[in-house]
């Protein structure tokens, strides 16, 4: 009843083109970005935003990153993390030794740093598929740790290897609370969603999707396959690179290779998959879900077990149902979680009426 | 020189024990068409059930059968719970899916038997040979040993057994497999509990070499650049792509590391497997792939 | 149905050679086109008819021979290049992009087209949503000629055949191409498809004025729309003129009915 889309016309291409053609769907929007931006700030915990909210929208990012390159483009990357990683020891170090650039310059440039290394990485991606792919990313992921613990240089020779990140500050107000942090990552990680949506639903996207699909007639339609290919990697490590300056400046508060090995890939990996791979809705889910697992498992563990239990085993457990919820989505809804949303959706349109 | 000659020749064989881990990959990829990223992990669980046996007393021989027993369980398991259900899906949605039973197979070899570090005493001295000035290790020589009899015997298998013939079938393409009636599930069972044999034998020799321990899933990621040389669906190709990788990473690491920096035996194998991948894209001995359009 | 006067020639085939191994896919073949034509092309199966549209759209290269197109004489075509010069086709087995919808496939083929950076895309403001509407709408009158409104947002992979190979004909019309390159369109279709498809490309051919070389095994379509027969056998070519006289040429008889002449045991013989 509420969901019905009868008598909304679209009357013109533009009306149809819209993210949201379905009025219901843009008033959830509205209401969700007010949430988001309104309520939670007044109502969240410290806790909550700096543990649960901040790292959830950080690795969103970094996994509609992954996103805009496996899903769309469809070239197959385990080395989101060292492109984290470059983001976050390019921040640090613009911010060191050209401390007069405003802050979201710096997050911009770091993340042009980045894509410029996506795209070096990606060029053999022009005479490389499917898995030989995924294990030259891999180069990449190795080799980026490597240079970062080795080379001192980028990590001002400090003596540990573990450098703290700066203080941010936008004209002059400082960005140290939860809240004020939390609004920062909100703010960017929105806009980069957005672009990403648009991106999608342009000649880009299509050109992605086309090469992701079958290259050899995208090429017969004209469509450049090298271009399309390093750009999707180029906006793929940007959207990288500001995720792991986030990372490093308003959570973390720590610039570490550690950080960024080769588990984050993964955990950015499974995100993408199980929240749905190839939409922008599938990475928040994704994130969300992976954030919000581990939690649930304590709880239930912490019900159902009394007693003393050797330290380590809930770890353990945890990467065994990890593994098994993989396995689970790939044969169940390989689609993943956007794709049970979307079968929920038109659930309702229906509902009350069960077909 | 001879120090030249001493790096290169533990390099080679250092290689042999890369080979070991790769003849896995590729046994499986050979004949279900699926990357088993759980490669590793399951040398590492294989290692982990045979210390842990041993150190409950258990005999040697006695540890040996069990952990191989153990590896078949999960053969089986596998292949009635992930490889059936997604028969004939995209071989990314296997690999996937194989990434997944990583973390299951660490999770659950950690909370049986925990994460301590086990040594692990073959009875192989370690004593080295002196070969016209030359180091060699008695150890590394028993090593390759055991690799180059395992490849003869499944290249043997492959070429020559009807069961062989079966196994590229199914490789080539599950649902043609099906309908001419060659029981896929039995084939993947068997594969499976072979690949986790050649596992469990990987494992008891890279585990008394190392100790066993989480690291060993480190080195086993190492078998990537050496199937990426050698082609994912060559068993010749795991033995000279092992070979390659681990000379050149020795060698590398001896003679560049001092000027970059220590530690380059992490990429080096990865970057080496990259360039060459530029100008071979299917790997040394690997299959050309045909897109027909 | 002939009665249209084609034009000047635009693609001329001189000479073209291509094998495979030991396969000659393709032996010394003159091939040519004239603005506003439809040209079939005809043979029993593995004569080489693919491999012929391949090379002249620039999916393969031919051993020997050149091919000349829009002013240029070359040995042999890029896909991209043959893309930008107005070559558009279709293919035997579908190469549809299966993961997108009917519209976003009919779109990818404006690719070309559109001049819009990533910039303005990433804002879709301005000159790149105006871009965007502009070829949606050209778009849609494609998609409207060939009926297919209905199921613009369903994704191409669910879609029975016959809609399929009309999709992929939208995509190829919607780069406006000079020179339509099909690959069977009507394999597979029953009588009624069929003929709604002999009516698209014929409409295609009046009004957009795009000269067609097609691949046909279906003998009616052929002489009924066809303006131009070439007959392929075994790689060469054996007839070239109006549909009335290859029908009645033996050669061509003997080549489909598989009566074995002197050209046969040659070619048999030489391909051994």
């Amino acid at each position: 009843m509420i969901y019905r889309e009868a008598g909304q016309f679209r009357t013109t291409y533009s009306a149809d083109q819209r993210i949201f053609p379905i009025a219901q769907d843009r008033v959830a929007m509205v209401l969700l970005l007010g949430t988001a931006f309104v309520l939670v700030p007044l109502l969240a915990s410290e806790y909550a935003l700096s543990a649960l909210l901040i790292p959830m929208l950080v690795l969103a990012l970094a996994a509609l990153g992954l996103n805009i390159l496996t899903g769309y483009a469809g070239q197959f990357s385990l080395g989101t993390a060292a492109f984290m990683s470059v983001g976050a020891f390019a921040a640090y170090n613009l911010q060191l030794r050209l401390p007069w650039l405003p802050l979201l310059a710096i997050f911009v440039l770091a993340g042009l740093i980045s894509a410029g290394v996506g795209m070096v990485f990606g060029l053999p991606s022009l005479r490389i598929k499917g898995f030989y792919l995924a294990v030259a990313t891999l180069a990449a992921q190795f080799f980026v740790d490597w240079l970062f613990t080795k080379v001192g240089w980028f990590s001002n020779y400090s003596s540990s290897g573990v450098i703290t990140a700066q203080r941010m500050v936008i004209i002059g107000v400082p960005i140290e609370t939860p809240v004020r942090r939390y609004l920062l990552v909100l703010s960017i990680v929105s806009l980069l969603a957005l672009v990403a949506k648009n991106l999608a639903r342009t000649r880009t996207g299509r050109s992605w999707m086309a090469v992701r699909d079958m290259d050899v007639a995208a090429e017969v339609i004209g469509i450049p396959i090298l271009r399309t290919k390093l750009l999707a990697f180029g906006i793929s490590s940007f959207y990288c690179g500001v995720s792991g300056a986030l990372w490093a400046f308003a959570y973390l508060g720590t610039v570490e290779p550690q950080a960024f090995d080769l588990q984050r890939s993964f955990q950015i990996l499974f995100m993408v998959i199980i929240g749905g791979l190839g939409t922008v809705m599938g990475a928040f889910l994704g994130a969300a879900f992976i954030m919000l697992f581990p939690l649930f498992l304590n709880w239930v563990f912490h019900a159902v077990v009394r007693g003393d239990v050797r330290a380590g085993l809930l770890s353990q457990l945890e990467l065994v149902c990890f593994g098994a919820l993989i396995i689970v989505f790939l044969i169940v809804e390989p689609r993943g979680l956007a794709r049970l949303w979307q079968i929920g959706k038109e659930k309702l349109r229906l509902w009350p009426f069960p077909h | 020189m001879a120090f030249f000659v001493e790096v290169l020749v533990g390099g080679l064989l250092a290689g042999v024990m890369y080979s070991l881990i790769a003849l896995g990959f590729v046994l499986i990829f050979k004949a279900s068409g699926v990357f088993n990223f759980a490669q590793g992990a399951m040398v590492l669980a294989a290692a982990t059930t045979y210390a842990g046996l041993v150190d409950l007393g258990w005999s040697g021989w006695t540890a040996f059968p069990a952990a191989l027993a153990v590896m078949i369980v999960f053969a089986l398991l596998t292949e009635r719970l992930v490889l059936r259900p997604l028969v004939n899906q995209p071989q990314i949605s296997l690999f996937m899916a194989t990434i997944g039973l990583t973390f299951v197979l660490e999770g659950v070899s950690q909370a049986v038997w925990g994460s301590v570090v086990r040594g692990l005493d073959l009875g192989i001295p370690d004593t080295p040979l002196e070969v016209k000035g030359v180091l060699i290790s008695k150890f590394d020589l028993v090593a390759s040993a055991t690799a180059g009899g395992l490849v003869l015997l499944l290249a043997f298998v492959f070429q020559r057994t009807r069961v062989g013939r079966a196994l590229r079938a199914v490789a080539d393409d599950h649902q043609a497999a099906l309908s001419v009636g060659i029981p896929l599930e039995r084939i993947w069972a068997m594969v499976w509990a072979a690949a986790g044999a050649v596992a469990l034998v990987t494992g008891l020799l890279w585990g008394s070499r190392l100790g066993v321990q989480f690291a060993l899933t480190q080195v086993a990621l190492k078998a990537l650049p050496v199937i990426i040389l050698g082609g994912f669906t060559s068993i010749a190709g795991a033995i000279v792509g092992g070979l390659i990788v681990g000379a050149s990473e020795k060698v590398a690491e001896v003679y560049l590391g001092p000027i970059i920096g220590g530690g380059i035996e992490n990429w080096f194998p990865y970057v080496l497997a990259l360039l060459f991948l530029l100008v071979r894209p299917d790997g040394l001995f690997g299959e050309k792939r045909i897109e027909r359009v | 149905m002939q009665g249209r006067v084609p034009g000047a020639v635009l693609l001329q085939v001189r000479g073209v050679s291509l094998s495979f191994g030991g396969v000659h896919a393709l032996r010394d073949v003159d091939f040519h086109i004239h603005e506003r034509e439809i040209c079939a092309i005809i043979g029993p199966n593995g004569a080489g008819k693919s491999s012929l549209l391949n090379v002249i759209n620039g999916v393969y290269s031919p051993d020997k021979g050149t091919i000349s197109y829009g002013g240029e004489t070359r040995r042999s075509m890029r896909p991209h290049r043959a893309a930008q010069q107005g070559i558009a086709r279709t293919f035997q087995n579908i190469a549809l992009f299966k993961g997108m919808s009917v519209l976003d496939n009919v779109m990818a083929g404006r690719a070309l087209k559109m001049q819009r950076g990533v910039l303005w895309q990433a804002l879709y403001w301005g000159p790149a949503e105006r871009e965007e509407l502009e070829h949606r709408a050209r778009v849609e009158k494609i998609i409207d000629f060939l009926q297919i409104e209905h199921v613009r947002r369903t994704p191409v992979g669910r879609l029975p055949y016959g809609l399929q190979k009309r999709v992929e004909l939208a995509r190829a019309l919607a780069a406006e191409p000079k020179l339509l390159l099909l690959d069977e369109p009507m394999a597979g279709m029953n009588i009624e498809e069929k003929q709604d498809m002999c009516r698209f490309i014929l409409d295609a051919n009046d009004e957009l004025g795009v000269a067609v070389g097609l691949i046909e095994h279906d003998m009616a379509v052929v002489m009924d729309i066809a303006d131009r027969v070439v007959v392929l056998d075994y790689g060469r070519k054996i007839a070239d003129g109006a549909p009335a006289e290859v029908r009645v040429n033996p050669e061509v008889i003997a080549a489909y009915l598989g009566v074995p002449t002197e050209a046969d045991d040659r070619a048999l013989r030489e391909a051994s």
